[in-house]
């Protein structure tokens, strides 16, 4: 049994209330986490007001010391056997928990793995894309020249709070440059998955990153509440429903449902069979769980054909053993969230104009059981237009929905967007395209939806979000100008 | 553990005084359905419900064990009146106070009471430590009240110790409502609006030693103020769930040495004490009803008429026998561990209680 402790100030505390974490298949124990009460975050996170925390340990570093020590965090991210609780996890050891409580396939946690390495690695070509090419230099002195402009920026909060996921070990990659940034953490992660956070946090412990910058409170929302209410700016991921109340605060930046989607203009439409395989890798990538998978694939023509094609083809990706090297579905680590999901899609089906067109040739069951896990097999609906509730649903497995929509009504039908790939060499439309903001990022050509590239922004830009470029004149560099 | 292992952790002493309790029980159970369904002095509603019945509970229920014999309580009937349906008839020309319970959608639940919430509150000061909640000390209440018991009952609490209550009122139906609308931001506020009259109040000189407040204002008012600095000795605790880990934070981070009295307490049954602090508890907050003005069960959830285990995870049970308010047989909300009767209370105790799961997703709990 491992233990997952609470890090305040990078110092492990075991909670009176453990949560349990079991195999997703055999039920068997795995993992007790020590669960933080709100007030105990509440109290931390104050102690960043009343003593500055860690705050002045970061900034005394150097951008470029950090930046060594994230390669060097990423050799132990990788090899190392770091501290977990009173024991230690070795990598593998890391894959096979991973695996055991979320259900994810091996195949998939090194897959993540190695996507969280190479955001370590090239940490300082992230910040160059975020920042616009601004020499990090300035963050160490407040101020500096940026093609002979004066620039300077000031953080926008003391700590950065995290409430993290549980569906794709990748994306943790997205809040890694808070350490080049400096910024304390408070990190809620995922029920299921506090692995990836917390080996992030203790390979950056092994490089030398100041420890007392790390809060890792495992908590339930209304520990998650506190993190997003107290710290000064905070990256919060969870349902449409999880989200909403927490639109609108500019100091937080909301990851919820991607709606990712490939549109297939007119003058693409006829050869949508090209498409296929960029379709196929858009839907069910990393197991079909991220918010940049497709849900949706909208063309002006052929649908149908297109929904039965692709039916046929993700139909095929089956539940493997959870060591296959070629495992792609992951197991449901709750049970009851796959059978609610299907009973959604049942109902949506029930109520009328949508078809499973993935029936024929999976079977009648979406639902099934394999080597004691649960699993939702690939589907593929057709739907008779975008109003469809399915045609506007994301869920956390290979589930796209396809429909004919009006080649007039195209844009407009995609609605809010993480990810579009627009399948188009009509110039006209790329520039409406370019200019709709609801398009989180626009791949114009065949880009499948999940390649990302993690200097540009995603749901926002983490360097715009935590710090503010202010005016800034000093003398003795008024007279270098004059 | 078995109740027999309990017994002899308790010593040869503690099992009789169990079963002294038991015929205590058993004869008070006798006196409380003889009270309730007398047509001179008894219960509208009881007398109603026992010509349904067709059979005489006077007759028929002679012991605690009889009462299921009644049925199951359903706290629905509590919603609407008349409400002098609850009224004893012996009671009928007292002065009635009538206490609510839930509310925040639709029509709250009542239960009308005398001097109930006094006998348990007079009752609860003797347990208090008078080291740390000193007797004349003035308190401070900081909780929800208007139609709640707590106003009252605190007020009552601080006077039979020799003190005077201040009170900073908290409406929890106006937080639930906020956030059930997604106002965050608004509870928040509110919440703050709270702690800020606490603190006025604190800094005020009124020489408040004492306070009662719920778990989570007890936090957000130690993050604006030391309790030690304020001259708070004792924190009477209560009002909404609490965990182990609350209970060992507030120890070690909260209170800076002074006392805390958790306890768990409803407008159904009046105020269960919590058994005194000891480490070997492990912060578990274990807490016995006033026997036998109620008593406190923890149940098969399927099977309510079967106890689980001690140690073992049951739904509470609760049965209220007062000559103003019976309620026999009340599954609540809540789901607890059984333990074993304890010295100072040689009956049943009920820990770690919290929300019954299978109806947590209908409950939005702790908000306050």
């Amino acid at each position: 049994m491992i233990d997952v402790p609470i890090l305040r100030a990078g110092r492990a505390y075991t909670s009176k209330e453990l949560l349990e974490l079991r195999d997703y298949a055999t039920g068997q124990p795995v993992a007790r986490v020590s669960m933080a009460n709100p007030g105990l975050i509440s109290r931390d996170l104050l102690a960043d007001a009343t003593h500055g925390g860690a705050w002045h340990a970061l900034q005394d570093l150097k951008v470029a010391d950090i930046m060594a020590m994230l390669v060097d965090a990423a050799r132990h991210f990788m090899q190392s056997s770091l501290p977990v609780g009173s024991g230690t996890q070795s990598p593998q050891e890391f894959v096979d928990t991973q695996c055991s409580t979320t259900g994810l396939p091996k195949s998939l946690c090194r897959q993540n793995m190695a996507k969280i390495e190479s955001a370590m690695l090239n940490m300082a070509s992230i910040l160059d894309g975020l920042t616009g090419g601004l020499d990090l230099g300035v963050l160490d002195v407040g101020y500096g020249l940026r093609d002979g402009h004066m620039v300077s920026y000031a953080p926008k909060a003391r700590r950065f709070g995290a409430v993290l996921p549980a569906n794709s070990p990748g994306v943790h990659a997205l809040w890694l440059p808070a350490f080049a940034l400096k910024m304390p953490l408070a990190l809620k992660p995922g029920q299921r998955e506090p692995w990836t956070p917390l080996r992030i946090l203790e390979s950056l412990r092994a490089a030398g990153y100041p420890q007392a910058a790390f809060g890792f409170y495992p908590s339930g929302h209304d520990g998650a509440g506190v993190i997003l209410r107290k710290c000064g700016a905070a990256m919060m991921f969870g349902s449409g429903q999880s989200v909403r109340a927490w639109i609108g605060d500019s100091r937080i930046e909301i990851h919820g449902p991607g709606y990712s989607k490939v549109l297939l203009a007119p003058d693409k439409a006829e050869g949508w069979r090209d498409y296929l395989d960029l379709i196929v890798t858009s839907v069910s990538s990393n197991g079909g769980r991220s918010c940049i998978n497709a849900s949706s694939v909208r063309t002006v023509a052929h649908g149908r054909e297109l929904a039965v094609a692709l039916a046929e083809r993700l139909a095929k990706i089956v539940p493997r053993s959870r060591d296959d090297a070629n495992a792609l579905l992951s197991a449901f680590a709750d049970a009851s969230a796959a059978r609610a999901i299907d009973a959604a899609i049942e109902r949506g089906l029930a109520a009328g104009g949508a078809e499973d067109v993935t029936a024929q040739f999976r079977g009648p069951n979406r639902l099934v059981e394999f080597e004691g896990g649960s699993y939702l097999l690939p589907t593929v609906i057709y739907c008779d237009d975008a109003q469809n509730p399915l045609a506007n649903q994301e869920y956390m497995f290979p589930f796209v929905s396809v429909l004919n929509v009006p080649a007039d009504n195209l844009i407009e039908s995609l609605g809010p967007s993480l990810v579009v790939t627009a399948l188009t060499d009509d110039p006209r439309l790329e520039r409406d395209l370019m200019s709709r903001h609801t398009i989180g990022r626009l791949n114009l050509g065949p880009v499948p939806t999940s390649v990302l590239q993690w200097d540009q922004p995603h749901e926002g830009n983490i360097f715009d979000h935590l710090y503010q470029q202010r005016a800034f004149q000093r003398e003795k560099h008024l007279e270098l100008r004059a | 553990m078995s109740a027999s292992e309990a017994q002899k952790n308790g010593g040869g002493d503690l099992t009789a005084r169990i079963a002294q309790e038991g015929v205590k029980l058993d004869a008070w159970v006798r006196e409380i359905v003889a009270w309730h369904f007398d047509p001179a002095t008894g219960t509208p509603f009881w007398l109603d419900y026992a010509a349904k019945l067709g059979w005489d509970p006077r007759r028929e229920i002679h012991c605690f064990a009889d009462l299921p014999k009644l049925g199951y309580f359903q706290d629905e009937w509590l919603r609407g009146g008349p409400v002098r349906r609850w009224v004893p008839k012996a009671y009928a020309d007292r002065p009635i106070y009538v206490f609510e319970t839930g509310g925040s959608t639709g029509i709250p639940k009542s239960r009308i009471t005398l001097d109930d919430f006094r006998t348990d509150y007079s009752a609860f000061s003797e347990t208090l430590n008078d080291n740390y909640f000193p007797r004349g000390g003035n308190w401070l209440m900081l909780g929800p009240s208007g139609p709640r018991r707590l106003r009252l009952a605190i007020e009552h609490l601080a006077q039979v110790r020799g003190g005077i209550s201040f009170c900073v009122d908290l409406d929890p139906r106006w937080v639930i409502r906020l956030i059930k609308q997604g106002q965050i931001a608004m509870v928040e506020e509110y919440k703050n609006h709270c702690i800020q009259q606490a603190l006025t109040i604190l800094r005020a000189n009124h020489e408040i030693k004492c306070m009662f407040t719920t778990p989570k204002l007890l936090e957000a008012l130690c993050e604006k103020i030391s309790l030690k600095k304020a001259g708070i000795t004792g924190v009477f605790c209560g009002g909404t769930e609490m965990t182990r880990q609350f209970h060992r934070f507030a120890r070690e981070e909260l209170l800076e040495g002074a006392d805390f009295a958790p306890t768990y307490g409803n407008t159904l049954m009046g105020l269960a004490c919590n058994k005194p602090f000891d480490p070997a508890d492990d912060y578990a907050i274990i807490y016995h009803a006033p026997q036998p003005r109620a008593v406190l069960q923890v149940v098969e959830p399927e099977k309510p008429d079967q106890l689980v285990e001690y140690g073992k995870w049951g739904r509470v049970k609760l049965t209220t026998l007062t000559k103003e308010f019976f309620v026999p047989c009340f599954l609540e909300r809540d789901e607890a561990l059984r333990t074993p009767p304890v010295p100072a209370y040689p009956w049943d105790g009920v820990a770690d209680v919290r929300p019954f799961r299978k109806l947590e997703a209908n409950v939005v709990e702790g908000v306050y």
